[in-house]
């Protein structure tokens, strides 16, 4: 038994250090507030002594110091904290105390007691005036002076210079810069998603002009493969997926809302109308097609069809599905923790959620969809035209509507005009004018039928009223709320009676906001460095991480909103940094003092989504389209996995041709099955708002990239690429297929490798031709030999594409 | 910040203040190995015995047992008329418990089953019901209960996944087929390496499992030896740890690659264990075959396995369904309880038997005497357990004349996962992952009961 507990107890001890990761040391000796004693307090205070009204015990909250219920306040002649005096503070007493009915937290709240060191801290703290500060992420960003540093000739980059501060602090230096071919290959993942091709490589690697480096941003910047790389962060944000995702997961279409997004990056809308537009684009005087279609942001929640649920309770679960985004997305926060109550931890409502609730339940559309709509349309939508189509439905309006006139006044006429002949003649007139009409509308419904639809928000005339629903439950209203932003935030500028939507959007974009700037840095920072200025990118409220460099999240926010909102110049600042440039090679030392890299005293070296993984290798074997937009396409994945789960016997038919071969951002998503080429590598379900992926490293991953058939396919081609060329020696062709792969030069020793790795593959299909016949299968190869020479090529690539390097960005 | 792991360890060996005896229950149970029933089954034809409801054909429901709950839209403001089930039951075993007719084989072992008639969950549609079942909340995006599992209590051996989930590929009930989602054995926000595998039926059993034409174990083996040393050559120079990830995963891929299918052949299964489980355990997918792989898994110390079996969603004709269904499920299900008892595996394998809800009394559509169909019902439903510390041959909880409410011993969802749990020797309430601010739990945030009557 001890034995098992043992066990058991490891395996929490691993869990648990997985899980909090390390914590984040104090860089000075003096005590903060908000880094080192709110984290203790929230973990394990606020739960009962914290902003939740309803379960707060003895009427005493941590969270704040002062009032009647405040951490200062005397009751029964007990001072919960005193400044100053550990005696006269109930509060250590209670932390410290071995007694198990006196013990905080205690035993029945199943939270662990203060550790020495936490002890230490809230000693330190109260001794040196136990001082509160207001929540960090809650004030807006300010801009603080760029910090002296040591080595005052690394960078004056202000993203360096804050880094560097930090790692001075924690006796750390920076690395060096990484080599030009592992540049390259960084950047142009990080902002395409894609490996450079040889010729660019080629060209960077022996460009030794100092813009060289800024060149290729630039470059990188203005490709189209920019736009769809970094549509594929938001798409996971806002759940984006091809199927409504509840009972019989029929398809849906929003695939206008994919090109709009990929287009917003290339033409880099500005953030602050990439949020209006989504959160209320359908509310601006003349919406645009772009602004109703990024309005379709509100529809992407899952949503159930008719027929069994009970109509009012889906109602409400899209609203709070909706709501649930918009606090994930644009807030940071876990804004749907107040459907039920009063926020645990940070200081949000329930009637502030209720009236962040009142924005979007007043959508005009039915809480369910009809069951197997073929073109995956539910209203209300809009017909997304170009605008060669607007202009033209738009002359074929009036000229309609002239014609319609001029017969109208004709009718009329017509009517009591008595003389027989100029009567014939109206009438033959009143015939033309309506032949004529029907030929414009039919132009006009020709162009309507044929055009593609979109999902979009629309707004009832009538507000509708909002409750806050006791215990979240959707059919027990209590008190009437209207429409508002949470109180603890600043306020909101009304430009009607009722606050609208497009308030809300104006809020969240207003200078003053301190979360939405913050909150898209983060996420910004995480795509190009792998992890977040705060970790937890989905939550940056009291239970979320603190930043590891909180005047440097500060800088970013402030930069990005005095640029405009401008995201493709953030992306060059942050990638012109010498942090972002740095090498990732790991010594022992910076792997002890830094498992994580938070302090970024080297590059970052982490494993690339499946996204990047497979457009990779199709990329880098030849076989990428470059098809931009449009519908969803089925690549061909195992058997039977769509027939396990459907209930109205859906089977999936792999698409063929050219659409098997395009970017994964295009892969059909089915929430109940999605593609497993995706999700075994981390890529979420897609029926909740993800911020981050988890990275993990499984067998199911190996036999993912070692055994996919299609994916073998391209190794498969890459071979015939490699084999060519009628001149090129072993060597030559062993470099182009591991330069084209990995973007670097092959040593020695991986030469020696990789040639006696193919000279036994050969021997083998050599003295095996079925199994070579096997492999090449549908290629034009001539003669055993031939084969044989493929088959090892094949199986040396595809041993390539299995490398870490390959799959790892560095 | 947080519970420092160091915390946690102290609390362990009893140093901690609060920690006066061990935190964690006993173990009774090393794994499990779930059968979900989808599309929710009759308790009232199946295993809550209501006689008096014969004298009630065709009567109308009481509005003071209704209570004007709510019901699905199929039935909302249609009359509510008693449709008593038109199966015999009998006392089975030593322990008498009642059994239905269409189970005979299940009589057999009801000795060893404990019949829980009061379960109740909120959800009254499959979606929501089974997201509910599976993960303990009806709002998708969390961890499923053997994610859950795998998390907090590691693998017990080193060539297979801890949790893998078999769906059956046929079934009886051809009607109302309920979907399932990849979320039912997800990992939520957990580390998707707890999520299951779920074994196919068609092609390789784990994805991707086999080497692709042209490819012989030969080759594979050659070419991974070089694919080794290649990233063992890159972390020398590069010193990521992670490079060692990679290049165990990859030696654990080509271990899976004879693990998986020696677990999946079944040729050398002597021929009266075959017979045991029934014909259709010749059929790949079948939901005997699944059984009898559920049992070698459980041999090899898979921590959690799940079926799933669809088809119960009986709305019209459920009598004839009925049958059906029970004929696909009653003799692998007793077989499995015989075949973990005689090799000494049911003492610490913990068997469950449930769907999502359950059904109505009052029938939907015609109801004759031997013809009828039922809706959802949520407030209350039977199921039961077995094996890993269960107390066998029992009733738990009752129900109201017309299994309508329960009247003694409410199990809500929560309370099933905190008794598992805690059969497994995990506190649930200490089972957490900080996620989105808060310490996330299975159980989620209300209270949940063990239920320590059902066990030994």
């Amino acid at each position: 038994m001890i034995i098992k507990i043992k066990q058991r107890v490891s395996t929490y001890f691993i869990a648990l250090g997985m899980v909090w990761g390390m914590a984040l040391p104090s860089s000075s000796k003096e005590i903060s507030f908000n880094r080192d004693i709110r984290p203790i307090l929230s973990n394990k205070c606020f739960a009962c002594h914290g902003p939740d009204e309803h379960d707060r015990k003895s009427k005493l909250r941590l969270d704040r110091s002062d009032g009647s219920d405040g951490a200062y306040r005397e009751k029964d002649g007990t001072i919960v904290l005193k400044p100053g005096s550990l005696e006269e503070s109930e509060l250590w007493h209670r932390v410290i105390t071995d007694d198990v009915d006196e013990i905080m937290p205690p035993p029945k709240a199943k939270k662990e007691p203060l550790t020495k060191e936490e002890q230490a801290l809230i000693r330190e703290w109260i001794e040196s005036g136990a001082t509160y500060e207001k929540f960090w992420a809650f004030e807006s960003p300010k801009k603080s002076d760029f910090p002296k540093v040591k080595e005052q000739g690394w960078s004056s980059n202000p993203i360096d210079l804050f880094v560097l501060k930090k790692m001075n602090s924690l006796g750390m230096s920076p690395s060096e810069e990484a080599d030009k071919r592992t540049l390259i290959r960084r950047l142009s993942f990080d902002l395409t998603g894609l490996p450079p091709d040889r010729s660019e490589l080629r060209q960077f690697a022996v460009d030794d002009r100092p813009e060289a480096y800024e060149e290729m941003v630039d470059r990188l910047l203005s490709k189209n493969q920019y736009g769809e790389h970094s549509a594929r962060y938001w798409l996971d944000l806002v759940r984006f997926a091809d199927t409504n995702g509840m009972h019989k997961d029929y398809y849906r279409n929003f695939i206008a809302y994919r090109d709009w997004v990929i287009r917003a990056f290339n033409e880099n809308l500005g953030y602050d109308n990439f949020v209006r537009y989504q959160l209320a684009g359908d509310l601006f005087s003349e919406p645009s097609t772009d602004q109703l279609v990024a309005s379709g942001f509100n529809r992407l929640h899952l949503i159930i069809d008719v027929g069994t649920a009970l109509p009012e309770e889906s109602f409400f679960k899209n609203v709070t599905d909706r709501v649930t985004a918009v606090g994930t997305a644009f807030m940071g926060m876990t804004v749907h923790c107040a459907s039920c109550h009063d926020h645990k931890y940070d200081p949000l409502t329930q009637k502030d959620y209720y009236s962040l609730f009142a924005f979007f339940n007043n959508i005009e559309a039915k809480p369910e969809t009809e069951r197997g709509l073929k073109n995956g349309i539910q209203p209300p939508f809009v017909a997304v035209l170009s605008s060669d189509q607007q202009k033209r439905i738009k002359e074929l309006n009036s000229q309609i509507a002239e014609i319609q006139k001029k017969a109208e006044a004709t009718k009329k006429i017509e009517a009591v005009e008595k003389d027989p002949v100029k009567k014939k003649s109206l009438t033959e007139e009143l015939t033309e004018l309506d032949s004529e009409q029907n030929k414009l509308k039919k132009e006009s419904e020709q162009i309507n039928r044929t055009l593609p639809l979109a999902m979009v928000m629309k707004e009832r005339n009538e507000v509708r009223p909002t409750h806050i629903m006791k215990r979240g439950q959707y059919d027990d209203p209590g008190e009437l709320v209207s429409r508002n932003t949470p109180e603890f935030l600043f306020p909101m500028k009304k430009t009607g009676e009722v606050a609208s939507r497009m308030d809300l959007a104006n809020w969240f974009v207003d200078s003053a906001n301190p979360l939405t700037g913050r909150v898209a840095i983060n996420r910004f920072w995480q795509q190009l460095f792998g992890v977040g200025l705060v970790k937890t990118a989905e939550d940056l409220g009291v239970q979320g991480e603190i930043p590891s460099h909180p005047e440097l999240l500060d800088y970013l926010a402030v930069l990005f909103v005095e640029s405009g909102w401008d995201i493709k110049a953030l992306m060059k600042e942050m990638v012109m940094s010498k942090t972002y440039r740095q090498s990732s090679l790991m010594t022992a030392e910076k792997l002890t003092s830094d498992p994580e890299n938070r302090f970024l005293a080297r590059g970052s070296r982490y494993r690339m989504d499946a996204e990047m993984i497979r457009d990779q290798i199709l990329f880098t074997s030849g076989m990428l389209s470059n098809t931009m937009y449009g519908k969803s396409v089925k690549p061909p994945q195992p058997d039977g996995l769509w027939k396990s789960v459907t209930m109205i016997g859906e089977r999936f038919k792999a698409d063929s041709g050219e659409s098997i071969r395009r970017r994964s951002l295009y892969t059909y998503w089915k929430r109940g099955m999605p593609p497993p080429q995706m999700t075994i590598l981390n890529a979420p379900i897609r029926d909740a708002c993800v911020a981050r992926r988890e990275r993990t490293n499984t067998p199911s991953q190996a036999l993912l990239l070692l055994n996919e058939s299609e994916y073998l396919k391209s190794a498969r081609n890459l071979a015939l690429i490699v084999l060519t060329p009628k001149n090129a020696n072993l060597a030559q062709r062993i470099a182009f297929a591991f330069e084209t792969v990995t973007s670097k030069l092959p040593d020695q020793k991986e030469q020696v490798m990789l040639s006696d790795l193919l000279k036994s593959l050969q021997s083998s299909y050599n003295s095996q031709p079925a199994l070579a016949d096997a492999l090449c299968e549908g290629v034009q190869v001539q003669g055993a030999g031939q084969k044989a020479e493929l088959a090892a090529w094949t199986i040396l690539v595809n041993a390539l594409y299995n490398l870490d390097i390959t799959k790892t960005r560095e | 910040m947080g519970i420092g792991a160091s915390a946690f360890a102290s609390l362990i060996a009893g140093k901690g203040a609060a920690a006066k005896e061990s935190p964690f229950p006993k173990a009774r149970a090393k794994r499990v190995i779930f059968l979900f029933m989808a599309g929710a089954p009759s308790q009232v034809d199946l295993f809550d015995r209501k006689p008096e409801m014969h004298k009630l054909f065709k009567s109308k429901l009481p509005k003071s047992v209704s209570k004007g709950q709510r019901v699905t839209t199929m039935t909302r403001g249609h009359e509510q008329l008693v449709a008593p089930t038109m199966f015999k039951f009998s006392q089975q075993g030593k322990s008498g418990v009642w059994m239905s007719e269409l189970l005979p084989n299940l009589s057999t072992v009801a000795d060893d089953i404990c019949l829980v008639h009061s379960f109740n969950t909120n959800a009254i549609n499959h979606d929501p019901g089974k997201t509910s079942f599976c993960t303990g909340s009806e709002i998708p995006g969390k961890p499923s209960m053997g994610a859950w599992l795998s998390y907090g209590l590691g693998t017990l051996n080193k060539d297979l996944p801890d949790f893998v989930v078999m769906p059956s590929a046929f079934w009886s009930g051809k009607v109302n087929v309920q979907a399932l989602y990849a979320r039912l054995w997800g990992s939520g926000f957990l580390p998707s390496k707890f999520q299951g595998t779920s074994f196919q039926t068609t092609g390789d059993p784990v994805l991707f499992l086999s080497n692709p034409k042209g490819v012989d174990s030969k080759v594979r083996r050659r070419m991974l030896d070089s694919l080794s040393a290649l990233n063992q050559k890159h972390h020398s120079e590069i010193g990521d740890p992670e490079i060692q990830t990679t290049i165990s995963q990859q030696e654990m891929a080509f271990r899976m690659q004879s693990s998986v299918p020696e677990l999946t052949d079944i040729s050398k299964e002597p021929k009266n264990v075959l017979e045991m489980y029934g014909p259709e355990v010749n059929k790949p997918g079948s939901y005997a075959r699944n059984c009898l792989l559920a049992r070698r898994m459980a041999e090899r110390n898979v921590r959690f396995v799940q079926l799933f079996h669809r088809g119960w969603d009986h709305h019209t004709n459920l009598p004839v369904h009925m049958r059906g269904q029970c004929r696909d499920v009653d003799q692998p299900t007793a077989a499995l309880l015989k075949d973990l008892k005689m090799r000494g595996l049911l003492e610490d394998t913990l068997v469950v038997f449930a769907g999502e809800f359950g059904r109505t009394v009052f029938g939907q559509g015609n109801i004759a005497r031997d013809n009828y169909g039922r809706d959802h019902h949520p407030r209350c439903f039977s199921g039961w357990l077995a094996g890993g510390g269960i107390k066998g041959g029992m009733h738990y909880g009752e129900t109201d004349d017309f299994s309508y409410n329960v009247v003694k011993d409410p199990v809500r969802v929560r309370d099933l996962h905190a008794t598992m749990l805690h059969l497994l020797g995990v506190d649930h309430e200490r089972l957490i992952f900080p996620f989105q601010g808060l310490d996330q739990r299975l159980t989620g945030v209300e209270k949940a009961r063990i239920v320590s009557e059902i066990i030994i």
